[in-house]
C-alpha cells in the first residue's frame, strides 16, 4: 500500500519505461566518441571537418536512427503495415549512416600513432594475392571512389564466404552488407561531398590520394584476422 | 531554353539567339603548330574550331549573389565544378552517337527510363546547372507577383504551401540530388518534386520552372550542414521570379493553362 501512495502512477510509468523498452529489445544509439583529436589527422583531413563530420552529421544520423526506431515500434504495435514498410528508407538510410560512420572512424588514425603504416601479416599478403600490390589496391579504390557519382562510400570488403577481397562502392547511406551478406568491412572511405568538401572543394580525387595517409590499417587487419578464421 | 531568350550576355557570337547552348568558348580556338612567324594576327585558316558545349555565364558577376551565397562558392560551383561538366561531356561526345543533339534532347535521351547511358550525368548535369544559375538574380527571393503569384496560389493553395512544400522536399533528400518547382503538362499544373543525384523534371517530360541544387557543394561553404538557412535563403532572397515568369510564358506555349480573363465591355 505504501508504495501506491509514494510512486503516482506517471513516475511509475516513467520508471518502467526505460526498462519494458530494453526488455522489447529497443536500445537507444548515441554517438561514439572519436578515438583521437578533431585536429589530429591534419594536414589530410582537417579538424573543421571532422569536427562537422562527427558532431554534426554523425550525431543526425543517431537522432534521426532513433527517431525512426520509435515510430517504427509504435507502428509495428500497432499493426500498420504500410507505416512499417514506409519507414524502411529513414531506417536504412539513418541506420546505415551510424553503421558507416562508426566504421569510418575506426578506419583512421593520426600518423603518430600509425596511421598511414601498411599493414603487416596476413592482410597485406591478402592483399598482394587479391590486387598485385598495395599501389594497385590504391589506384583501385580512388578510381572507383573518384568515379562514384552523387554521394556514397567506397569499401575495401572481406568476401567471407569466397574468402577473397573485394572492392565494393555503396550509394547515399547504404551499408556494405546491401550489396553482399557475406562482405564484411575492412575500410571505407567516406565520398560525401561532406567528407573533404571544405578543404578539397570538388577535387575528390585529392582527398582520396591524401586520405591514405591517415588509413588505421591495424583495425582492417584485426577484423580481416577475426573474420577469415 | 527560353531563359536564354531573356539573358543578354549569353549568345553565341555568329549572331543567332539559339535555343540550345552551344557556344564557342575560347579556348576552343587553338592555334595550329606552325613553322612560320606571322608578323600580322594568324589567319584564319590557323584556327581551328570546335563547337560542342561550352561553359554559358551566369548573368550576374560572381560576387552578386552574397551575401546569401558567397563569390567562393560561385567561383567553385561555376568556375570548377560546372565547367568539369562542360569538359567531360565534351570529351565523351567525341566518340558518343548523340553529338550533335541539343542539351534537352540529349537529357531525356539518354536518361533511358531509368537506366542512363554514360553520356546523362555530365549532360543533365550542365543542363541542371545552367538552369540553376539562371534560377537566381541579385536581389531575389520576396514573392512574385501577377500571374505567376496567381498560378502558385492555385496550385498550392497559398504562396505559404509552396514555400513550407519546396523546403520539406529539400530537406527530406537522402543524399544528392535537386529539388524543382515544376509544371505537369497533363494536369496543367505546378508541383514540387525532389530528385535523385542529376535526374530532373526533363526525363520524365515535364516542364522545369525553378532548380534549386541541393548536393552538398552548392552550400556548404557558406553554411556547413544548415540546409535549412541555405533554402530559406534561396526562397527568399536569390530565386528570380522573373526568370520564372519567362519561363511560364514559354510553358504556356506547350500546356494550355486556361484562357485569359476578358474583361466585359
Amino acid at each position: 500500500m505504501a508504495v501506491r501512495l509514494v510512486t503516482s502512477r506517471k513516475t511509475l510509468a516513467q520508471a518502467l519505461t526505460p526498462a519494458l523498452r530494453h526488455c522489447r529489445g529497443l536500445t537507444t544509439f548515441t554517438l561514439p566518441d572519436l578515438p583521437y583529436d578533431y585536429g589530429a589527422l591534419e594536414p589530410a583531413i582537417s579538424g573543421e571537418i571532422m569536427r562537422l563530420h562527427h558532431q554534426k552529421h554523425h550525431q543526425t544520423y543517431v537522432t534521426n536512427y532513433n527517431k525512426a526506431l520509435e515510430q517504427l515500434e509504435s507502428a509495428v504495435s500497432k499493426g500498420d503495415v504500410p507505416a512499417v514498410v514506409q519507414l524502411q528508407s529513414a531506417l536504412k538510410f539513418n541506420g546505415g549512416g551510424h553503421v558507416n560512420h562508426s566504421i569510418f572512424w575506426q578506419n583512421l588514425k593520426p600518423v603518430n600513432e600509425g596511421g598511414g603504416e601498411p599493414p603487416h601479416g596476413a592482410l597485406g599478403w591478402a592483399i598482394d594475392t587479391d590486387f598485385g600490390s598495395m599501389e594497385t589496391l590504391v589506384k583501385k579504390m580512388n578510381s572507383e571512389g573518384a568515379a562514384l557519382q552523387g554521394s556514397g562510400w567506397v569499401w575495401l570488403a572481406l568476401d567471407k564466404e569466397q574468402k577473397v577481397l573485394k572492392i565494393e562502392t555503396t550509394l547515399n547511406q547504404d551499408p556494405l552488407v546491401t550489396k553482399g551478406a557475406n562482405l564484411v568491412p575492412l575500410l571505407g572511405i567516406d565520398v560525401w561531398e561532406h567528407a573533404y568538401y571544405l578543404q578539397y572543394k570538388n577535387v575528390r580525387p585529392d582527398y582520396l590520394t591524401n586520405i591514405w595517409k591517415v588509413i588505421n590499417w591495424k583495425y582492417a587487419s584485426e577484423v580481416f584476422d577475426k573474420e577469415s578464421a | 531554353m527560353g531563359s536564354q531568350l531573356v539573358m543578354a550576355p549569353n549568345w553565341c557570337g555568329c549572331g543567332v539567339l539559339s535555343s540550345n547552348s552551344r557556344k564557342m568558348s575560347t579556348n576552343d580556338f587553338k592555334l595550329s603548330s606552325s613553322p612560320f612567324k606571322f608578323s600580322k594576327p594568324y589567319p584564319r585558316s590557323a584556327y581551328r574550331v570546335t563547337a560542342y558545349y561550352g561553359l554559358t555565364t551566369p548573368p550576374y558577376e560572381l560576387d552578386a549573389l552574397e551575401p546569401y551565397m558567397s563569390k567562393r562558392t560561385v567561383e567553385v560551383h561555376w568556375g570548377q565544378a560546372h565547367n568539369e561538366h562542360v569538359e567531360k561531356l565534351n570529351k565523351i561526345l567525341k566518340s558518343s552517337t548523340f553529338y550533335g543533339h541539343t542539351l534537352e534532347e540529349m537529357v531525356k535521351v539518354t536518361y533511358n527510363n531509368g537506366n542512363p547511358l554514360v553520356e546523362f550525368n555530365d549532360a543533365s548535369s550542365l543542363w541542371s546547372h545552367d538552369f540553376f544559375w539562371e534560377s537566381m538574380q541579385p536581389k531575389g527571393g520576396s514573392i512574385p507577383q501577377g500571374g505567376v503569384l496567381t498560378q502558385i496560389e492555385k496550385d498550392f493553395e497559398s504562396f505559404t504551401n509552396f514555400k513550407d512544400e519546396f523546403v520539406n522536399a529539400a530537406l527530406s533528400i537522402f543524399g544528392s540530388g535537386w529539388v524543382w518547382l515544376y509544371l505537369k503538362r497533363n494536369e496543367k499544373k505546378l508541383a514540387v518534386a525532389k530528385t535523385q543525384n542529376a535526374v530532373s523534371p526533363l526525363v520524365w517530360g515535364d516542364i522545369p520552372i525553378i532548380g534549386l541544387d541541393m548536393w552538398e557543394h552548392a552550400y556548404y561553404l557558406d553554411y556547413k550542414d544548415d540546409r535549412l538557412a541555405y533554402v530559406n535563403n534561396f526562397l527568399d532572397h536569390l530565386v528570380s521570379w522573373h526568370s520564372v515568369m519567362v519561363r511560364m510564358m514559354r510553358a504556356e506555349a506547350f500546356v494550355n493553362l486556361g484562357e485569359p480573363n476578358i474583361p466585359e465591355a
